[in-house]
């Protein structure tokens, strides 16, 4: 089954570490990401910049408005994401709860992906 | 000659556990395996007046059940893989009772934890896993349940298609936890069947007996992980710890329904088997060195039951045992608790030291028994104003007739005694 790992953390908190913690997280993610590829069970993933790059768009009048900033503000934001194929939700909260992120206060949303039947050709 | 009708729905009611955890590991899929069940019951209701009720009712069943589900299967037009995991028999015969006969009974029975694991996994929410639970562990309809829960038909409706939904669409899978998981995925367990008796325990004279019986189920549940894991000492504690708490059930209430205090309770109505068989869990429990809460509350409500009058209570023990529960569930009521017991065993004026800590008194302002017991030990000790003050503080915060028919009597016989000192 497949599953996207939303990564949340709280963004000012983690700017505010010492720049060795840091340092010292950033190792933990690349050694995480190398295990899932190991796994097998790793489709994609990617760390997100900032929220104050985010833009979010909306209708307004039928029309697209564009605005600076998430779709919400948020306690925690979403700072990256892995899309993984994983036998079953177990198998994924096993993966979601080693994330380097968490030790710091961070959260980790599980969603099953919507599987759609391919229509015949 | 038993009522054949009688015969089936008595069968049905025992076996459904068993089948129906077997059921939902052959199908995958919980709603699949209900129908098919109830297809196979109405099978079951259509021959056995005339062809009498088989040797192995619960084997003929599942057999049933399992054709049932190919049908639908086969009606709905799923592939072949699923065919697969049924198995080809669309009648019960040699073949298929040969075939169910082949298995022993443990797999049977992983079955049914895998089903309860399943139920109680934390990914659902806990009125999930509650109704969950009754449903296909304890046997109990929909309706049943929600007037268990004091809850409309169709909101508990709702909860049970959620929670199924749930199961499937995110993938939880049906299995026991691994080594690593299991004491806390247990412990989710065990509280759900402890919610569930504390339900039952609360219920009035006035309630539906299906909610009076919450109880006989939790305890059913207990006896049944009890059989499933007997070496786990949280699972025979908790299991001691319902059996001894029930055994006190019909002491609790007068028959005006008002609340009636341990101490005053009449302990010749105390079920004396429950007490014995509760006792023999808690101290089968503690010699496997694993200690835990539920082994604790066990422990001390033991000591309580044990005790042929009140002015026998091990009070001391019991302030230590609440010492040890201190360390495994810290929690203001915990502490609350303690204090009773110290106050019992060394003076109202420890007790009330340890209840007036900020941890204790501050967090459980809102708590209505913070204040009952306050006012009793504040009253031991003749401080009339201040035991009074604790006494009205209750009263505000109890909705419950019993409850504040009996804070009521306790100000009552206060001002009494009080007018006696001036």
């Amino acid at each position: 089954m497949r599953y996207l790992l939303l990564i949340y953390g709280n963004e000012q908190a983690a700017a505010a570490k010492s720049p060795e913690a840091q340092a010292a997280e950033m190792d933990a993610w690349w050694k995480y990401t190398a295990d899932l590829q190991q796994s097998g069970q790793h489709l994609a993933g990617e760390a997100l910049q900032p929220i104050a790059t985010a833009t979010t768009v909306r209708l307004a009048n039928g029309r697209p408005v564009v605005v600076d900033g998430p779709f919400a503000e948020t306690k925690e934001q979403l700072g990256g994401y892995y899309l993984i194929d994983a036998p079953n939700l177990d198998a994924a909260i096993a993966w979601a709860s080693k994330m380097p992120n968490l030790p710091g206060g961070g959260s980790v949303e599980i969603r099953p992906i919507m599987e759609f039947d391919t229509p015949a050709s | 000659m038993p009522n054949a009708r009688d015969s089936v729905e008595h069968v049905f009611r025992r076996e459904y556990g068993r089948i129906i955890a077997s059921l939902i590991r052959a199908c995958g899929d919980f709603d699949l395996a209900e129908e098919a069940l109830q297809d196979a019951f109405v099978q079951a209701l259509d021959r056995w007046p005339e062809s009498g009720v088989p040797e192995n009712p619960a084997a003929w069943l599942t057999t049933a059940a399992r054709a049932r589900a190919i049908d639908r299967l086969r009606r709905a037009r799923v592939g072949a893989e699923k065919y697969a995991l049924l198995g080809e028999q669309t009648t019960p015969g040699e073949g298929a009772f040969a075939m169910l006969n082949q298995g022993s009974d443990s797999s049977l029975e992983d079955d049914r934890l895998r089903l309860i694991f399943t139920c109680c996994h934390p990914a659902l929410n806990l009125e999930a896993q509650v109704a969950l639970t009754l449903r296909t562990l304890g046997g109990l309809s929909m309706a049943e349940i929600a007037r268990a829960f004091l809850v409309p038909e169709p909101t508990m409706g709702q909860r049970l298609v959620r929670a199924k939904q749930k199961i499937r669409a995110a993938g939880i899978p049906y299995q026991t936890p691994p080594e690593h998981l299991l004491a806390e995925r247990l412990a989710a367990v065990l509280a759900v069947v402890y919610l569930i008796f504390n339900e039952g325990y609360a219920a009035s004279a006035g309630d539906d007996l299906i909610r009076r019986d919450l109880c006989g189920e939790a305890i059913r549940l207990g006896r049944l992980l009890a059989a499933l894991m007997p070496e786990e000492p949280e699972v025979l504690g908790l299991l001691a710890l319902l059996l001894l708490h029930d055994a006190r059930r019909g002491a609790r209430l007068s028959s005006s329904g008002r609340v009636v205090l341990l101490e005053a309770q009449d302990r010749a109505t105390w079920d004396q088997a429950a007490i014995e068989e509760g006792s023999g869990l808690v101290e089968r429990a503690l010699l496997m060195r694993r200690p835990g809460p539920y082994q604790v509350q066990a422990a001390i409500a033991a000591l309580h039951a044990q005790a042929a009058t009140p002015e026998q209570t091990d009070w001391p023990q019991i302030a230590a045992l609440y010492s040890v529960l201190a360390s495994f569930s810290p929690s203001p009521i915990v502490e609350l608790n303690r204090a009773a017991a110290v106050a019992m065993a060394y003076g109202a004026e420890f007790g009330l030291a340890l209840i007036d800590r900020p941890e204790v008194a501050g967090t459980l302002e809102q708590y209505r028994w913070l204040h009952t017991t306050r006012g009793e030990l504040l009253r031991r000790l003749a401080r009339w104003q201040e035991a009074a003050a604790a006494y009205t503080r209750a009263l505000q915060l109890s909705e419950n007739t019993a409850e504040r028919a009996f804070v009521t009597q306790q100000l009552a016989t206060m001002r009494t005694a009080a007018g006696k000192d001036s």
